[in-house]
């Protein structure tokens, strides 16, 4: 009976605990709206400049009002997935083909380091005059930020494969295929998942950096056009749902992850 | 009867500055059913030997003769290699499935194995619920699984703590035995080298050539754990100790 009242107190404890940081999780993000709601409408701070947690609400109700609200969520949603997707489909086949040779890692090995510490975003008006002023440059240029380091994260990983793992295959004279299939991309998915996180931010900031220069619709061109008709409200909206849809994209791989993981 | 021959047999490791001589000149013969052990201080090249007969490893010089066509060679290596996604089944089940040998009746074989040796009830577990023993007599089942006509044994029980490592070095003896089957054994552990073998082969330093070879000849021979303690057993010791402390120095 003690111990079993020892448990519980043990248990107990675990959850206050737990529940105090979500409550003080909650108590800054209130304190810090409100404490921006009450500058503002005390003129303390420039609510023209600063904007204001109402302004932003009301902002994102008239956008909802006039439709518009969710196209534009929705074409840097579209541009977000088709780059990710893209890029997490080649950068691993990518990987797949510099561990299957070698000798065309040592080949590559210089040009891919170039082309990662260069700041794609140099490319953008090049990519625009290749690909024209439109979507395609947006997702081209998602594309060449994230691919790069989904490449090089996963052939690490790949090249890491437990050594043992892949003598053993070999002493059953499995193929190079084989020992790919069977030992090298199972062992390789907690790596993936991991690239695919890192994957996600880079994709956004290439699709926000490819609406901010080209778009006509977009969460990114709401940023840039709100700036350029100095509607302050407006480029904070902007960022707020990007933000929010940056966490629900986060978390869709974090219960992914979970899924994957679980399974040994 | 003689199932392979090592003649004349040679490596040699090469680096940009220089030319590593691993074997040299190894002459072994190896009968069906017979248990090696080969021993040697480490970094001589005895796990070379095993590689080379696997085909995982070219060799420099001379030549293996097997008698008998086609045989089929099996590997178990220091650590266990499981797979930790799999369950015990499947990671028993590798080797078929790789070799497109996944029949009803090979399938039954391997949990026949499985039944025998007690892992019966823990087909579907992972690899990390097992203890360190049982996931070598599960690396062992592996192995059998694509009927070798030869195991071989790189220091199978070198990651497993004493205790463990006598109790499944009499698993694992006990199931070559049972299955009938020739094993090559690598170990720098004299004791464990006794206790098993019916020939033990001692190595030199490098370049590695053959020291001198043992029968292993005891009354009443058994398990290893048994031999340990057969009145012939401290012979062998200190003669084998001998004469790897004569080429440390």
């Amino acid at each position: 009976m003690k111990t079993n009242d020892e448990h519980k107190k043990y248990l107990k404890k675990i959850r206050l605990n737990s529940a105090k940081v979500i409550f003080f999780q909650i108590i800054i993000f209130v304190l810090f709206i409100t404490l921006w709601q009450i500058l503002s409408d005390k003129g303390i701070i420039n609510s023209f400049l600063c904007s204001s947690p109402k302004k932003v609400i009301n902002t994102i109700i008239s956008l909802w009002k006039s439709n518009d609200l969710f196209t534009h969520i929705w074409i840097t949603l579209k541009e977000i997935l088709i780059s990710f997707g893209l890029g997490t489909i080649i950068g691993i086949l990518f990987a797949a083909f510099l561990w299957w040779s070698p000798f065309a890692s040592k080949v590559l090995d210089p040009y891919l380091t170039i082309i990662n510490s260069l700041p794609k975003v140099s490319l953008g008006p090049i990519i625009i005059i290749w690909a024209g002023a439109n979507q395609n440059s947006i997702i081209l240029m998602a594309l060449l930020i994230s691919v790069i380091s989904t490449i090089i994260s996963v052939y690490v990983g790949f090249k890491q494969t437990n050594k043992i793992n892949i003598r053993l295959l070999q002493s059953f004279k499995a193929n190079k295929f084989q020992i790919f299939t069977k030992v090298v991309l199972p062992s390789n998915i907690n790596t993936i998942i991991s690239s695919l996180k890192i994957n996600l931010s880079m994709t956004f900031v290439g699709v926000i950096m490819g609406e901010l220069l080209v778009s006509k619709q977009g969460l990114g061109y709401l940023i840039n056009y709100g700036s350029q008709v100095f509607n302050t409200s407006l480029v904070i909206t902007g960022v707020v749902l990007l933000g929010i849809l940056t966490s629900v994209l986060y978390f869709l791989i974090l219960f992914i992850e979970k899924k994957l993981k679980k399974e040994w | 009867m003689q199932l392979l021959q090592l003649k004349e047999l040679s490596k040699n490791y090469l680096t940009k500055k220089q030319v590593i001589c691993a074997l040299k000149n190894i002459n072994i013969s190896i009968n069906e059913n017979e248990f090696i052990v080969l021993v040697g201080p480490s970094g001589c090249g005895k796990s070379t030997i095993l590689s080379i007969i696997g085909d995982l490893e070219k060799k420099s010089g001379g030549k293996i003769e097997f008698n008998k066509k086609n045989i089929k060679v099996g590997y178990m290596f220091q650590e266990d290699a499981l797979l930790p996604w799999l369950n015990v089944l499947d990671n028993c089940m590798l080797g078929l499935k790789i070799q497109k040998r996944v029949t009803e009746e090979n399938k039954n074989y391997v949990k026949s194995l499985l039944k025998k040796y007690g892992l019966e009830s823990f087909e579907k577990s992972y690899p990390k619920e097992l203890s360190g023993g049982m996931r070598q007599r599960v690396a062992l089942i592996r192995t059998l699984a694509t009927k070798p006509d030869i195991l071989l044994l790189d220091e199978p029980f070198s990651a497993l703590d004493y205790q463990t490592r006598i109790t499944v070095s009499d698993d694992v003896f006990k199931i070559i035995k049972e299955e009938e089957k020739t094993a090559i054994l690598v170990t720098h552990d004299i004791s464990e080298a006794i206790s098993m073998a019916d020939k033990v082969v001692v190595l030199s330093n490098r370049p590695s050539i053959v020291k001198k070879i043992y029968d292993i000849k005891m009354d009443k021979k058994g398990l290893p754990s048994e031999n340990r303690k057969n009145e012939k057993f401290n012979f062998y010791y200190k003669q084998i100790w001998k004469d790897l402390d004569h080429y440390e120095n």
